[in-house]
Formats: C-alpha cells, sequence, structure tokens
C-alpha cells in the first residue's frame, strides 16, 4: 500500500500530463462539420477545471492525426503557449479524422551517493541519464494517449481502429453520432485486447459553473465494454488508465498507460 | 373537427372552381417563416424531409441553404446546424442535390406541391410517417415540427403545426389517392 502511495506521488511529480489529479485533453471547436474544407481548431492543455486553461499547455510533439483514408497529417499553425497550446486542422477529407497525442516515454528513480534522482524522457535518453553507480534503480516506461474525433460529412470508422499499442477506445457507437438522451457503447482495449475491470471516468465540461465534478465512474465488463448514457449536451472528457508488465524498454520493470478523449454529445 | 373538415372540402371546391385550370396537387405543404423584428436578420435554412417510425428519414423533399458563394464560400458549412436533418440524411448527401436544394426564403409563406407519381412518395411502403421542417437561423434558434400522415393516402389528410420562433404555421394537405 505504501509503496503504490509512493509510486503514485512519484507519477504525480514527473508526469503531470498524466497524473490523477490533473486532466490532460485536447479540445475541437467542433466535431461535426460540412463544406469543401472546414478547418477545425483544437486546443490541448492540463487543466483542474474542463475544459479551461488554468494549469499547463500540452506538449504537441506527439501529435498523430489519421485523416479519414488513413494517412497521417500534420496540423497547421501549431503553438504552445502559456496556458495551452493550438493547432489548427484543414478537413480536405470527407469522413472522420482521429486527433491524438500520444506520449511515449520512461521515467526512473534511484538513488545516487544517498541521494534521490529522477529522470523522465524517452527510453533513448535512459542509457546515459543512470549513472553506473545508481542503487534501487525503477524504470517504469509509459505510454499515454489523448485523443477526439472529428468528422467532415458522414462518419467513417477507417482512421479509428485500434491501433494496438497501450489503452485505446473502441467507439461501438460512432464517437462523432453522440446525442443526449441517448447510449453509447464502448470497449476499452489494452494493446489491442480487451480488458475486463477497467475503471473509466466521465465528466461533463463546463465544470467552473457547477459545484461539484459529477464524475461517472464505470467498469467494463467481460468483453472490455461499458456504456454511458449521456443525460446533457455538451462537451465530455473520458478518462482510464491502467498499469501491468508488458514492457518494451527492457530496463523497465513496469508500464503505465493511461488514456483521455474528449467527445461532443449533441442536443436531440 | 367537423365544421372543420368542411370548411376545408369547401375551401377545396371553392378553389377548385376558382382556378380550374390548376388542379389540386396531390400533396401541398405550406410553411411559414415568420416576420422577425431582430437587428440582424439572416434568412433561416429549412430542410423537410419523410421520416418511417423509427425517424430514418426516406425522402428528402427540401433544403433550402445559402447556395451563392460569399467570402465564406457557399453555405455549406452551416448545414449541420439543421440538426436532426444533419444526423438523419444531410451528412450523408453531396450538396447541392438536384431537385431537393434551393436557395434559402424570405419571411412569408411558402407553398410545395408534389404529385403522388413523384418517386419521393411513390417508393414509400404502406405504412405511418412524418414530415418534418426544420429551420435553423444565424445568430437565432433552432426549431423542428412534425407531422403525421399515413401512406398510401386514402382520405383527405390534413396536418397543422405551429412552431414558435423560426417557424410559424405548417401545414399538409394530401388528397385521397383517386
Amino acid at each position: 500500500m505504501k509503496r503504490f502511495f509512493l509510486s503514485t506521488l512519484l507519477l504525480v511529480s514527473l508526469l503531470p500530463a498524466t497524473s490523477f489529479a490533473h486532466k490532460v485533453w485536447l479540445r475541437p471547436s467542433q466535431t461535426v462539420l460540412s463544406g469543401p474544407e472546414p478547418w477545425v481548431t483544437v486546443d490541448a492543455a492540463v487543466s483542474n477545471d474542463l475544459f479551461y486553461f488554468n494549469h499547463f499547455p500540452l506538449r504537441l510533439d506527439g501529435l498523430e492525426i489519421i485523416a479519414p483514408s488513413g494517412t497521417a497529417v500534420t496540423a497547421e499553425n501549431q503553438s504552445v503557449g502559456k496556458y495551452r497550446s493550438v493547432f489548427d486542422l484543414p478537413l480536405t477529407e470527407k469522413g472522420t479524422y482521429r486527433i491524438a497525442i500520444v506520449n511515449r516515454g520512461v521515467f526512473a528513480g534511484w538513488e545516487e551517493d544517498g541521494e534521490r534522482k529522477r529522470f523522465r524522457g524517452t527510453p533513448e535518453m535512459l542509457a546515459d541519464a543512470i549513472p553506473a553507480n545508481a542503487e534501487n534503480v525503477q524504470v517504469t516506461e509509459s505510454i499515454g494517449r489523448i485523443e477526439t474525433f472529428v468528422t467532415n460529412g458522414a462518419p467513417s470508422i477507417e482512421s479509428i481502429q485500434p491501433t494496438g499499442e497501450g489503452v485505446e477506445l473502441v467507439p461501438l457507437t460512432h464517437p462523432n453520432d453522440l446525442y443526449a438522451g441517448e447510449t453509447t457503447k464502448f470497449r476499452l482495449v489494452v494493446n489491442g485486447e480487451p480488458v475486463e475491470g477497467m475503471e473509466v471516468t466521465v465528466i461533463r465540461g463546463e465544470t467552473r459553473y457547477r459545484n461539484a465534478q459529477d464524475e461517472v465512474q464505470l467498469t467494463t465488463d467481460a468483453n472490455g465494454e461499458f456504456s454511458v448514457a449521456w443525460d446533457e449536451p455538451g462537451m465530455y472528457w473520458l478518462e482510464t488508465s491502467t498499469e501491468d508488465k508488458k514492457t518494451s524498454v527492457p530496463q523497465a520493470n513496469s508500464r503505465r498507460l493511461s488514456y483521455a478523449a474528449t467527445l461532443e454529445v449533441l442536443p436531440q | 373537427m367537423n365544421t372543420k373538415l368542411t370548411g376545408v372540402i369547401l375551401f377545396l371546391a371553392l378553389a377548385g372552381v376558382g382556378w380550374a385550370d390548376e388542379p389540386t396537387a396531390d400533396v401541398e405543404l405550406t410553411i411559414e417563416i415568420p416576420r422577425m423584428n431582430v437587428s440582424e436578420y439572416h434568412r433561416p435554412y429549412v430542410a423537410v424531409w419523410i421520416q418511417d417510425e423509427d425517424r430514418q428519414a426516406v425522402a428528402n423533399l427540401t433544403v433550402w441553404y445559402q447556395m451563392t458563394e460569399s467570402q465564406e464560400g457557399a453555405g455549406t458549412k452551416w448545414l449541420p446546424d439543421l440538426r436532426q436533418w444533419w444526423r438523419r440524411s444531410g451528412r450523408s448527401l453531396k450538396m447541392p442535390v438536384d431537385g431537393v436544394s434551393a436557395a434559402t426564403r424570405p419571411a412569408g409563406d411558402h407553398k410545395l406541391s408534389f404529385a403522388f407519381t413523384d418517386p419521393r412518395f411513390a417508393k414509400l411502403s404502406p405504412g405511418d410517417y412524418s414530415l418534418v421542417v426544420e429551420a435553423s437561423r444565424e445568430v437565432g434558434g433552432r426549431e423542428l415540427l412534425t407531422l403525421p400522415f399515413t401512406w398510401p393516402s386514402e382520405k383527405l389528410q390534413v396536418q397543422e403545426a405551429k412552431g414558435e420562433e423560426e417557424l410559424g404555421e405548417i401545414k399538409l394537405t394530401l388528397q385521397p389517392a383517386k
């Protein structure tokens, strides 16, 4: 228990982008668009409130956008500000775009001459970061996926198939076809496989204008599936995380996986 | 109801006398776009479609939107504001659609007529349907009205509804099939 608490603390201090207290999110200006080449603009931030910029910008290094045809596209006008990052995306193709920031990293802790040291970075940087005389080395790999979906015209599903890496959300109902008063079914997969018992948090935005988070806690069933009943229209934030030992970094002995998505629910 | 129906029949009879050379359409729809006293007025986008009992769109009757190029291009950008129409049908269409899309219209009464031989009606399988009128206005609101009808039309069917903001009176008349 104590160890768990410690590692949690370590996580919070090392990985603000995937910590428990702060919410990481991408928020598109709108999710359902039309026209020959509509543009969407997306904010990316880490904050306590949804969806307000009051803490950190979210770095855009891991930005991965998949067009409806399956090709990777680059966002325009990328900018990292004091509290938020921003980018624009022209939707030149019809169908659904998957917009994600994927962070693949490692964090390590060790003792060096009786002092605690910490490191956070890429797996390649790890060998140089930890000195030969380090003791009690703990290396944890992390994969975090933060994503959202936007559609020009009719929704398509080619771009939203799981890649098989980390935690991913498989929308059994299309993520750009969510309406208040309806229920949506999702599946969570870890490395492409459904996982039972994953805990999911769903929170509607505009938290600044109410006294409670009003979060909904859900758990995946044997098929990795869960349902969300949308009470009100709005931008929603969905989050889950898990840990396993399936590391791809040789020095790492555990792996932490996180997932967050922003979904828009429209009025009927 | 009886007097109303009699009134309608009487009106139709008189109309028949008055414009004998203009046969009554099999299906007639009037849509009133209300006159508004607002500082910034834009003509509403309006979509009219037929949906079945599962709310699936089975026919598009008309879509009025800004078809001419402006600084922002043609007005297809705002079509998703017709939220239900967009979900049920619009998003899978390639605009403009022949015989369906048309320019926006000013405030006033607008009449649409269809023959039973129009494929959009002729192809309907027998059953209960709704004719849906949805209007959405830039810097305004959105309103949706639904008029039920039965197909094929065995007797005279008259349905009316009145909107509160973006739509005025709408009226659907289906003649009995000959």
